[in-house]
């Protein structure tokens, strides 16, 4: 398994992807966000942050440089996409994933331990997982409501899009256990095709115990 | 009565996000910007006939509220509707 | 060009005395850019010249300190070729004119601090007070300058991981926001701000300048009065997503060998940059003005140079090395012009428009900056006294919930939760703990760090006060398993022209400097904040500690939470029953009298060693620091943390009860130990004449002080973690 972790100016999980993805023997290479070739690559991440400092939308200036024409190829072409937080941000700007994610709805940053629930691990991003098991993994994010039209949250449950859903540590999926307000408790999403995948939790800051918790190497598990 | 109003940094306050688009812009094929500067408005409908005590009330709104006057500018207007 | 004359120069904060003196220096009347400069190099904020002869007398050295006050930061030997950065600095003023902005700018401004020196930042730490709650203007403020904080921090992506949030009615009309930043670096890849060679390029690179804070450095060195709101216009923007991008840019460039000499442009912008980096290398600069990347049209010698627009930096090349440079900070986006070179003739020279607008020698403007020996006055330890008639009938149960939900005892989370406080994955220890710890990147070893101030014990002895935040500091490192290196201070006092309030600055001197040299803890970097006062009311005094230590072993880092019931429990230190000035007597009765604890440093070491030591040979399960609130917060806090409960058993009348559980003696631990290893703990507390008291145990969930209280764990918990959220409902 080869992957680009994709930097952009304001990207500051760029390294923590990095280390946790060599952790689990997958090669990455750090690809810079003005570059017009992606290398050759089954997976590519878009690292957590504040590119462009998160002027005018999270996600939304990022979603127009160079690189993404070519991660939006890859990804046309069947290749494995992962955008954490505001990479989920830049590939719901870019297109690649539906919906969008507006501002928590205390109004305010939120940076702690929450729990998700595996809503569906038929997908090449949580294949390690059980279905239906309570993952702990930290959330770091100011806009990571999601929201969608009606008609498209149903399509996302009837196409089993839905693969993470804020919960309480014991897997009920309720109006105190979501954060920040989303729609569905909708923490991740994948695409139809099921090669692209946004999350808003970090699982690069829970894959070493020394951290808290390794609940989230099974994303990573699942990848290799 | 409906009221507009917008609130922009002032002219010599540091714009980091309007920088940040207007290079966006620029590297999109937009070359020719000079200047870009981004703001907040406001739609406020509020039941008052009087256009001028209208606006002295979303005035007064902006400098309270809305504007943070220490950065900030504001103007309003009366739209019709 | 405005003609320069006494009364300009009076509103520009200079004395009558220090006018005659420029004119002395110069040999002439100096123009508007002249005077302007000297009115910047010469306020308290950047002279010091109220507190310089005092810093002095504080020990700066010990086998660890590579680089002690005086540069952008302070460095410490981490082993291994590696060092540790740090410094913690003030931004009270702007942060109280507009809290967001200015509590931002002052994290961009200590980032850029630490960075300068070569260090990658890696930690956040800050210290923040405000008035009353119930003060009009407090809850904007908090809610500014932690957004401000968490905004500046959380963009650029360095984690805030620890600090102090605290309400008195003293901040009213001055809140205190002080912010740390801790960095790592290679000991052989430090850089410092000493310029040489004649000749070397002067490179400015970075944001534009722009009109912003101008004499934000004057501002902060006067007195507030109803004036200050029309100062407002001088607030700086931060922009963190640009500091980002120098923070890298500036990491690549010195990977290169091609930087001289490196320094921020910070309080007095360009001034006191170019100024600081000639004057250390005993060289002239001349910079030509119109090549300064300016933000907007038509600004003047005296606006540029004064300017205080962040995110910029001044940096002495190598000859020859301007391209190379060039290219980084062009990849980076980021502004890059070479604005003049080093010269032999010990003169600021400015040109602008192909006419010279200001040459001033530079020694004139550091080495004969004016420097008072202000008048002060000493405090005596105040007399003790004799709560027990206020103390008599208290309710345990009731005074330890009263405290555990009293705004400076709260569950801080509201807070905290704010600052993403675990990017760059390496946070060992979250904020909550006696000190967090990050890991050092990539290394089995850990940083530890930590900011103190007891400010009501200060204002009643502020000797003692100052001692006292010291050794806090020095405890929360013990605590976690390090041992402490260095401290970094943070003084906050009010108007030096009262004797009064020099009085208290030289005492906090005289506290620090004897805690830290018992504790062989010297002072690596810091800054100094004076005129803290609204209409002649000064804050309490206020002398902000940074501590930093090394935890040699991350695997051996020590938590405060409970692991397991029927462990147990016990005291390390004397309780001797102190009630003057603890949270029971000040916040909850409302009694300010009477002296704080005493300061033992002999017991301090001699317990803090003693706990390293448990800690090291894995003899203890948790450690908490007992500081606010006395024996029985601290394990109210340690149950809380672990949702496992206590039982203790006191003896004695209520009155003996309270003052055991609930007095602020200093220099004492609480810990958890397993029966296996009581022996053993026994032992060496004998051999090392340790005071060790064996209170109780630990059990499930309940909370509980034989014959008197029971309350669930859960109980407890809510009473500490509603205040924040009750009182920030929209």
């Amino acid at each position: 398994m080869k992957a680009s972790v994709i930097v952009f100016p304001g990207s500051n999980c760029d390294r923590d992807i990095k280390i946790s993805l060599q952790k689990f023997d997958i090669k990455t290479s750090m690809v810079w966000h003005a570059d017009v070739k992606l290398p050759k690559s089954d997976l590519v991440v878009l690292p957590g942050g504040f590119s462009y400092g998160d002027y005018l939308r999270c996600g939304s200036i990022a979603s127009k440089s160079r690189i993404m024409k070519e991660v939006i190829s890859h990804s046309k072409k069947g290749g494995l996409v992962m955008g954490i937080c505001n990479g989920f941000q830049v590939l719901v700007e870019s297109g690649l994933l539906p919906g969008v994610l507006i501002r928590n709805i205390n109004l305010k940053f939120i940076c702690r331990n929450i729990t998700v629930k595996v809503t569906n691990n038929k997908t090449n991003f949580t294949s390690k997982a059980r279905r239906n098991s309570v993952l702990e993994i930290p959330i770091a994010h100011n806009e990571g409501n999601y929201f969608a039209s009606k008609d498209l949250i149903s399509q996302l449950e009837d196409n089993n899009q839905i693969v993470l859903q804020y919960c309480d540590a014991t897997g009920n999926i309720n109006e105190q256990s979501n954060p920040n307000g989303s729609m569905k408790n909708i923490a991740g999403i994948i695409n139809k095709k099921g090669n692209v995948f946004g999350l808003m939790p970090h699982p690069e800051r829970a894959a070493d115990s020394l951290l808290g918790g390794i609940d989230g190497s099974l994303i990573f598990k699942s990848l290799k | 009565m409906k009221l507009q109003v917008i609130v922009t940094l002032k002219q010599d306050v540091l714009d980091p996000q309007g920088s940040a688009i207007k290079s966006s812009l620029s590297n999109m094929g937009f070359k020719n910007i000079e200047k870009l500067r981004q703001g907040k408005t406001f739609e406020i409908t509020i039941k008052e006939k009087n256009e001028k005590v209208a606006l002295s009330k979303a005035k007064e709104m902006c400098e309270k509220l809305l504007a943070n006057m220490t950065i900030e500018d504001y103007s309003v207007k009366a739209i019709k509707e | 060009m405005q003609e320069v004359n006494q009364e300009l120069a009076i509103k520009h904060g200079l004395t009558v005395g220090e006018y005659n003196k420029i004119i002395e220096l110069m040999g002439r009347n100096p123009n508007l850019v002249e005077l302007g400069i000297f009115s910047a190099m010469w306020n308290e904020h950047c002279s010091y010249k109220s507190s310089r002869i005092w810093l002095q007398t504080l020990p700066t050295k010990n086998k660890y300190v590579i680089q002690g006050p005086g540069e952008n930061a302070g460095v410490v030997d981490f082993g291994d070729g590696d060092v540790v950065i740090f410094k913690i600095e003030s931004h009270n003023h702007p942060s109280y004119i507009e809290p967001y902005q200015g509590a931002a700018t002052g994290v961009g401004g200590i980032l850029r601090d630490v960075f300068t020196m070569g260090a990658r930042p890696v930690a956040n730490l800050n210290s923040i007070r405000f008035g009353s709650p119930n003060h009009e203007k407090t809850k904007y403020l908090l809610n500014g300058v932690v957004s401000g904080i968490g905004g500046y921090g959380n963009c650029i992506g360095v984690p805030t991981v620890g600090g102090e949030t605290e309400f008195d009615e003293c901040y009213n009309g001055n809140i205190l926001v002080n912010a740390m930043n801790v960095g790592i670096a290679k000991k052989n890849k430090v850089f410092y701000s000493i310029a040489s060679g004649v000749g070397n390029p002067v490179v400015y690179v970075g944001s534009k300048t722009g009109r912003d804070g101008i004499h934000g450095a004057t501002m902060a060195s006067a007195e507030f009065d109803e004036d200050s709101e029309s100062k407002k216009p001088t607030v700086q923007v931060g922009d963190p997503f640009t500091e980002k991008l120098l923070l890298e840019a500036c990491l690549e460039l010195m990977q290169k060998k091609s930087i001289v000499s490196i320094q921020d442009m910070g309080a007095a912008g360009l001034t006191s940059s170019s100024i600081e980096m000639a004057s250390k290398g005993d060289l002239g600069i001349k910079i030509n003005l119109n090549l300064i990347p300016c933000r907007e049209n038509n600004m003047t010698p005296y606006e540029i140079m004064l300017s205080e627009s962040q995110e910029r930096m001044l940096i002495v090349l190598k000859k020859g090395k301007e391209n190379e440079a060039k290219k980084i900070f062009e990849k980076w986006g980021l502004d890059f012009a070479i604005i003049g070179r080093l010269t032999n003739t010990k003169k600021l020279e400015l040109e602008f428009n192909k006419r010279i607008v200001c040459s001033i020698p530079i020694h004139s403007l550091g080495d004969n900056a004016p420097k008072y020996k202000r008048e002060y006055i000493t405090y005596n330890y105040p007399k003790s006294i004799n709560h027990n008639s206020e103390i008599d009938k208290l309710d345990i149960k009731d005074s330890l919930l009263k405290i555990l939900s009293h705004p400076n005892y709260s569950n801080k989370s509201w807070v905290w939760e704010q600052y993403d406080h675990m990017v760059m994955a390496d946070t060992i220890q979250k904020p909550g703990g006696d000190s967090a710890v990050v890991r050092y990147h990539g290394k089995n070893k850990g940083i530890a760090a930590t900011v103190d101030c007891v400010p009501r014990y200060c204002k009643a002895h502020p000797k003692s006060g100052a001692m006292q935040a010291v050794c806090e500091t020095w405890r929360n490192l013990i605590s976690v398993g390090a041992q402490p290196i260095a401290i970094t201070n943070c003084l906050n006092f009010g108007n030096p022209e009262k004797k009064e309030i020099m009085g208290q600055f030289v005492d906090s001197i005289n506290g620090m400097k004897e805690a830290c040299e018992a504790l062989d803890y010297p002072v690596i970097s810091g800054n100094v904040s004076l005129y803290n006062e609204t209409n002649s009311v000064a804050i309490y005094p206020t002398p902000t500690i940074g501590g930093v230590g090394l935890l040699k072993n991350i695997n051996n880092m020590m938590t405060y939470n409970f692991k397991d019931s029927e462990n147990i429990i016990a005291v390390i230190g004397e309780t001797s029953g102190h009630l003057s000035q603890s949270a029971l007597i000040y916040d909850i009765i409302g009694n300010k009298e009477g002296p704080p604890p005493q300061i033992n440093l002999k017991e301090e070491k001699k317990n803090g060693l003693f706990v390293s030591e448990l800690i090291k040979n894995k003899l203890v399960n948790a450690v908490h620091d007992i500081s606010h609130g006395g024996i029985i917060i601290t394990l109210a806090e340690m149950c809380m943390a672990s949702n496992i409960g206590a039982k203790i058993k006191v003896l004695g009348s209520n009155t003996d009860k309270i003052k055991y559980l609930f007095s602020e003696d200093q220099a004492r631990y609480l810990i958890e130990i397993s029966k296996k290893n009581l022996e053993k703990i026994k032992k060496i507390a004998v051999t090392k004449n340790i005071k060790i008291d064996f209170i109780g145990k630990t059990q499930s969930e309940i909370f509980e002080i034989e014959n008197n209280l029971r309350i669930s764990v859960k109980e407890l918990k809510t009473n500490n973690e509603s205040w924040f959220k009750n009182y920030n409902k929209i």
